[in-house]
């Protein structure tokens, strides 16, 4: 807050720009971008690094299946494949993921969706953004520093005993937490305080409930990280022994403070690319989400009901039986909200008009793998079967697919979905149906293998394995291949479209969506004028086809 | 927080309003004071949650070794601890007047409560910082340096077990992070003080003040729990 | 008739197995049910309700009984669920008042299973068959997790507490034990004669369990306490220290060609003159050898961290005498 406070009352938030000019072409350089206080260039700077640090989590990833790619030594030594596994997670959690979704699409989207201006408090958006930046360099300057080998859980005692740089990537995670926070209490504020006339909450757009949900974990939930990773740097630096037994500490606490906020978390890492699935689903099947208020309601079902089954990660670590049977008894229970959605979609679907555009299959893809990695999930959280797969490649590939093939390609849709009303430009379809071809292929390729490799024994982060084993690595390895290809292409599509993508008109997809009735790029204000809302979001059935393209007559009602 | 929506001054309006506090995109002086105002209790919420990771910590060491912690609360002085709570709970109704005087635009009240809270604030932190030095000259710190356990270190008489050195590690962890928090309040009540210096507060608009009173407030209310819990239960 | 292995799961070498298995494929088939029913109905309408021109699509409706009908109907499924694999949990956690203790101890990156009769292995498990045996682990540094696929038992040892898992073995057989919790790797890599590079780490700290017939178990029981027997007769104390060298993990830290690791080389280290890490130096004698693996830390070799864990207990008198023997055979 002081630092906020501290930059005074110089300049306004459109440094005197014309309000209703294209938000790229207002404002000319890069400190034009670096001090801005347009929610949407900050989105477009948030994207700019996830995507980046997205491709440093990846390249990690394919060196950790190269090196098992054989038993034994391939390309790297075990203290360093603990390292490069280790940063691997770590980047694409803390940096990646958690960010992805609420720092890019949500900045850009959700205050156009809701007719407003800007979010309740534009400066501290542009400050969160840079806490991102500062933290994003800690955890950077590990890396150069001996890295860590720790496993992104930084389990205790091992994270207060190893020689590698651990400090500096638990503060820099530290860091990350506020720039999250910030950036949840921002929406939370914007969601209640800044709803265009007519916006009333069974209005808002279920991408806006989803975010809604995700900064409520996020204010609630990453405090507690913050203050555990204080906790275990001032350990290394202190020895304070909160940890530790020999001073009568206790090394499980750590896990179950680190779980209390990492589970939730999991749900910060999904609800976004649900709330993404929402709206793609209802576009692309010109149809009404079915269940609207479920769909909402289910969003914040999760962030409640992921507040209590922190302990299904621990069923091993000596908790006592009791919380055990709790914490696996509740687990069953968040199967409920999710089965809701994944249920509520399936049923839209129905009597739909589906235009298989890429993002449609992004959001199809989503469905698929998540159903997948959400179901395995439950077979985690029955007691006597976590016992034998714990630890194991089960998990790691469960948590692939609700993340990869969950968030992830949600992620992926969503770019391209917005990607018109972000830039104002067309990207080529068949292109990029090829590479979401190679993603999706690829992506299973690397993790289904993983499955049957987890449920058989083979433990997780094991830079050796019995050569029974090979056959699967190698498989999994080659997908990875393909999985990296696929990126590539997408990565060339949008790069394609930047610099020689046809102008796209205001709305491209005839969704009825809010935000796509503003300009695409929108102006610097987003709106001409304040939209006054009178009708859902998807009402689809009150337009024609063509009427979707060129405006609904609600609309032109309205203003 | 405030300050992120109120700073746009001469903001450009769509639509008329020409207060100049209004940041361009809020329609109405209320929806932006409203909006200010949440959001610090939103982040009240995290801070709370922040400071409940320590009390857990604390809850549980406690329970495990309940006479340690009590042999090693008494090594704290209740008297400085008391005299402390005292200036918080003044500063915090201080505070309270400032918002007051505020509302009904009497700039120099406000100016008077404000600079009496920061008063406060220095006289808590300088006391602190004595206790500090003793801890520290007795040796009863956190971790690798807790010392007290040596005989050069007795207390009358006897020295503490070594496990208290658990006590010290949470006792500075709790009241150090609360340190911080006092050290933030001031820099907001500070920027307060400033605008309203500058003129900046009047009757429409005292929202730097209302925000910082509230956070202020926040402050005292992690104290009020610090200090039985610390100094006093053990 | 060893258990054999399915495509999903190891062979259930453990009387828990059966259970364990049966619900996990309850639930798998569930999946597979839930997940053709739902995906199937999806592409299903994707294909049936493609876009095709002229064809609107229709208004949403409402279908409160649907609603209920998928929110609540997963919940007994899930009861179910939860039920049985609790069932399972419990029978794991209590284990009969007659199980066979074997001390468990964990450190990085070995284990150490010590027996009834006070005899030690640290490369292999070996329990008897149809019998319960209780581990009782602890750990000297960090997490680890005992793990035993084919059993279907998974445990922690953490430093600080003791933590126990129980099983019983139904066929005498051969299965394999890991380390499940993450207890990170050396940083160096020790080479062995043909030059090839061997890690140790959380991934090495694996092994065999042997699963025996009563007459090989009381078999094994004194055979750890007496020197093993090589080609017919017993060996000789040199060879026992070389079976020890590396059953006990010596090998993981100290090398027999010259190159130095973890720990000094034995080579010509007997009766050499060992600088000290105080400045002064000792001679390599019995006494000092002796020393050296009882209490590692009271004479540090210059040069080198004192990590090297005291064998105090875990071998007995004869077995270091034997170490002496071939490290003096190494001269
Ligand atoms: C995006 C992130 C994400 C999401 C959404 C989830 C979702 C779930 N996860 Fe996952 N999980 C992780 C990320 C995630 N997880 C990570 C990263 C780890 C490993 C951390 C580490 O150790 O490194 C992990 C580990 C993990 C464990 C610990 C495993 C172990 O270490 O032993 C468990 C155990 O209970 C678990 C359970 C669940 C459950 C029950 C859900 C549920 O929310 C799933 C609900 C969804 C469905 C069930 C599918 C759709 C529903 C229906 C089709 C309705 C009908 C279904 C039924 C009636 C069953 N997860
Ligand atoms: C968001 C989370 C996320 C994502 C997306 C991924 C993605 C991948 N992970 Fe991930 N992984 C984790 C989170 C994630 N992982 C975590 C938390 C762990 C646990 C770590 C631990 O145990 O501590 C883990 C562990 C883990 C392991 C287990 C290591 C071990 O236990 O020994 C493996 C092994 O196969 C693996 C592989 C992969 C692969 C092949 C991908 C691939 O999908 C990667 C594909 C991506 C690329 C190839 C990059 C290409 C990008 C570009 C070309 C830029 C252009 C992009 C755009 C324009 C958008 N991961
Ligand atoms: C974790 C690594 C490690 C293991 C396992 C280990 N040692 Fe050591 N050992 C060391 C280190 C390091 C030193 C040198 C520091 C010291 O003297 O304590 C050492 C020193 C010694 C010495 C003294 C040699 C000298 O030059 O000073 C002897 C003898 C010895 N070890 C025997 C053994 C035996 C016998 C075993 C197995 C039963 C064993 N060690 C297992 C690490 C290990
Ligand atoms: Cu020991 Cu992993
Ligand atoms: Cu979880």
């Amino acid at each position: 807050m002081a630092t906020e406070a501290a930059h005074g009352t110089e300049h306004d938030a459109h440094g005197g720009l014309d309000p209703n000019e294209n938000y790229l072409k207002a404002g000319k350089g890069v400190m034009s971008w670096l001090v801005t206080l347009d929610h949407k260039r900050i989105g477009v700077m948030y994207l700019i690094s996830i995507i980046l640090a997205f491709f440093l989590g990846g390249v990690m990833a394919l060196l950790v299946r190269l090196e098992l790619l054989s038993p034994g030594r391939t390309i790297m030594d075990a203290a360093t494949y603990n390292r490069v596994f280790t940063l691997h997670g770590a980047i694409m959690v803390f940096l990646f993921i958690i960010p992805s979704v609420p720092g890019a699409l949500g900045n850009f989207i959700l205050p156009v969706m809701l007719g407003a201006k800007d979010v309740a408090f534009p400066r501290l958006n542009l400050l969160s953004f840079y806490i991102y930046v500062i933290g994003a360099i800690f955890c950077l300057f590990s890396i150069i520093s001996g890295a860590v080998d720790t496993g992104w859980t930084f389990y205790t005692p091992y994270s207060t005993s190893t020689a590698s740089s651990v400090v500096s990537m638990t503060l820099g995670v530290f860091i990350l937490g506020f720039s999250s926070i910030l950036t949840g209490l921002n929406f939370i504020v914007t969601v209640h305080k800044l709803r265009a006339p007519g916006m009333h909450w069974r209005r808002l757009p279920l991408f806006i409930w989803g975010i809604y949900a995700t900064s409520i974990i996020q204010v609630l939930a990453t405090p507690v990280l913050a203050i555990t990773l204080l906790l275990l740097a001032m350990e290394r630096v202190l020895g304070l022994g909160i940890f530790n037994p020999a001073l009568g500490g206790d090394p499980v606490l750590f896990q179950h403070f680190f779980w209390f906020y990492s589970h939730p978390a999991v749900y910060i890492m999904i609800v976004p690319g649900m709330a993404i699935v929402s709206e793609l689903i209802a576009t692309f099947s010109r149809r009404a989400v079915f269940g609207y208020f479920a769909i909402a309601m289910s969003s914040l079902g999760l962030a409640l009901l992921g507040f209590l089954v922190w302990g299904h990660h621990m069923f091993t670590s000596g908790q006592s039986e009791f919380a055990t049977m709790v914490f696996s008894a509740l687990t069953m229970l968040v199967a409920i909200p999710s089965g809701v959605k994944v249920f509520n979609w399936t049923a839209t679907l129905y009597k739909g008009s589906i235009w298989l555009t890429t993002p449609m299959l992004y959001a199809l893809s989503f469905l698929v793998l998540f159903t997948i990695g959400g179901l395995t999930g439950v077979f985690l959280g029955i007691l006597s079967i976590d016992i034998h797969l714990h630890d194991t490649y089960f998990v790691v590939a469960h948590f692939h697919y609700v993340m990869m093939g969950g968030t992830v390609m949600a992620f992926l849709g969503g770019l391209l979905y917005w990607w018109p009303k972000i830039t104002g430009k067309l990207y080529n379809e068949t292109l990029a149906k090829i590479s979401w071809g190679f993603i999706f292929v690829g992506f299973n390729a690397v993790f289904l293998i993983q499955w049957v490799l987890g449920s058989r024994g083979r433990p997780r982060r094991y830079y050796d394995y019995l050569p029974e084993f090979r056959p699967y690595h190698a498989f999994s390895t080659v997908g990875s291949w393909i999985l990296f290809v696929g990126f590539i292409i997408y990565a060339y599509v949008l790069v394609k479209s930047l610099t020689s993508g046809e102008k796209s008109p205001r709305n491209p997809w005839g969704s009825a969506g809010f935000e796509w009735q503003s300009d695409s790029p929108p102006v610097l204000q987003n709106f001409a004028e304040v939209p006054t809302i009178t009708r859902g979001p998807y009402d689809y059935h009150l337009a024609t086809e063509e009427e979707l393209y060129d405006g609904f007559p609600e609309d032109r009602k309205a203003s | 927080m405030s300050t992120a929506s109120t700073e746009a001054t001469h903001g450009h309006d769509a639509h008329g309003g020409h207060d100049p506090f209004l940041a361009h995109h809020f329609d109405t002086p209320a929806q932006q004071f409203d909006s200010a105002k949440f959001g610090m209790w939103v982040f009240i919420c995290t801070e709370i949650l922040m400071f409940g990771g320590l009390f857990v910590a604390y809850g549980i060491f406690r329970n495990q070794e309940v006479e340690i912690f009590h042999l090693a609360h008494e090594r704290l002085d209740k008297v400085m601890g008391a005299i402390n709570t005292i200036v918080l709970l003044f500063s915090s109704l201080t505070a309270a007047m400032a918002v007051r005087q505020a509302q009904v635009g009497d700039r120099k009240g406000t100016d008077r409560a404000l600079i009496i809270t920061l008063l406060c604030a220095c006289v808590f932190l300088v006391i602190k910082f004595f206790e500090y030095k003793h801890k520290f000259h007795d040796g009863l710190l956190p971790g690798h340096f807790f010392t007290a356990h040596l005989p050069e270190h007795a207390h009358n008489g006897h020295v503490l077990p070594y496990r208290a050195s658990m006590f010290f590690a949470l006792y500075f962890m709790m009241t150090g992070l609360h340190g911080v928090h006092v050290l933030i309040g001031m820099g907001v009540l500070t920027y307060a003080l400033v605008r309203n210096r500058r003129g900046g507060i009047n009757k429409e608009y005292f929202t730097p003040v209302e925000i910082g009173a509230l956070y202020w407030h926040l402050v005292d209310l992690v104290w009020i729990y610090l200090f039985p819990l610390l100094y006093l239960v053990g | 008739m060893n258990p054999q292995s399915s495509v999903q799961l190891p062979g259930q070498w453990s009387t828990f197995a059966g259970q364990v298995d049966w619900v996990y494929y309850f639930i798998y088939w569930v999946s597979v049910v839930l997940f053709v029913g739902i995906i199937g109905t999806a592409l299903y309408f994707v294909w049936k309700y493609r876009r095709q021109p002229g064809v609107k699509a229709e208004p949403t409706g409402h279908n409160l009984v649907m609603e209920i009908a998928w929110t609540v109907s997963p919940l007994i499924l899930l009861a179910f669920l939860f039920h049985w694999g609790f069932q399972g949990y419990v029978r794991m956690t209590v284990p009969p008042a007659d199980a066979l203790d074997i001390r468990v101890r964990a450190r990085k990156w070995a284990w150490d299973f010590e027996y009834p009769n006070g005899g030690h292995t640290a490369d292999r498990l070996v329990v008897p068959v149809n019998r319960p045996v209780r581990l009782v682990m602890s750990s000297e540094d960090v997490l680890h997790a005992m793990f035993i696929p084919a059993f279907r038992v998974k445990r922690d040892a953490v430093p600080g507490m003791y933590s126990t898992l129980w099983f019983q073995a139904v066929a005498p057989g051969t299965v394999h034990y890991y380390c499940a919790e993450y207890c990170g790797a050396a940083d160096t890599a020790s080479t062995d004669a043909q030059g090839h590079q061997t890690f140790t780490g959380h991934f090495s700290m694996n092994g065999p369990v042997e699963i025996v017939d009563n007459a090989r178990w009381s078999a094994f029981l004194d055979e750890i306490l007496r020197p093993p027997t090589v080609d017919g007769h017993e060996a000789t104390a040199e060879q026992w220290g070389q079976i020890l060298y590396t059953s006990n993990q010596c090998n993981t830290c100290h090398s027999v060609n010259g190159s130095a690791m973890t720990g000094p080389t034995w080579q010509h280290l007997f009766g050499s003159q060992v600088p000290l890490q105080d400045g002064t130096s000792v001679e390599a004698d019995e006494n000092y050898i002796r020393r050296s693996i009882l209490q590692p830390a009271v004479q540090v070799h210059r040069g080198f961290n004192p990590v090297m864990p005291s064998f105090q207990g875990t071998l007995n008198d004869r077995q270091v005498d034997a170490l002496i023997a071939y490290i003096r055979s190494l001269r």
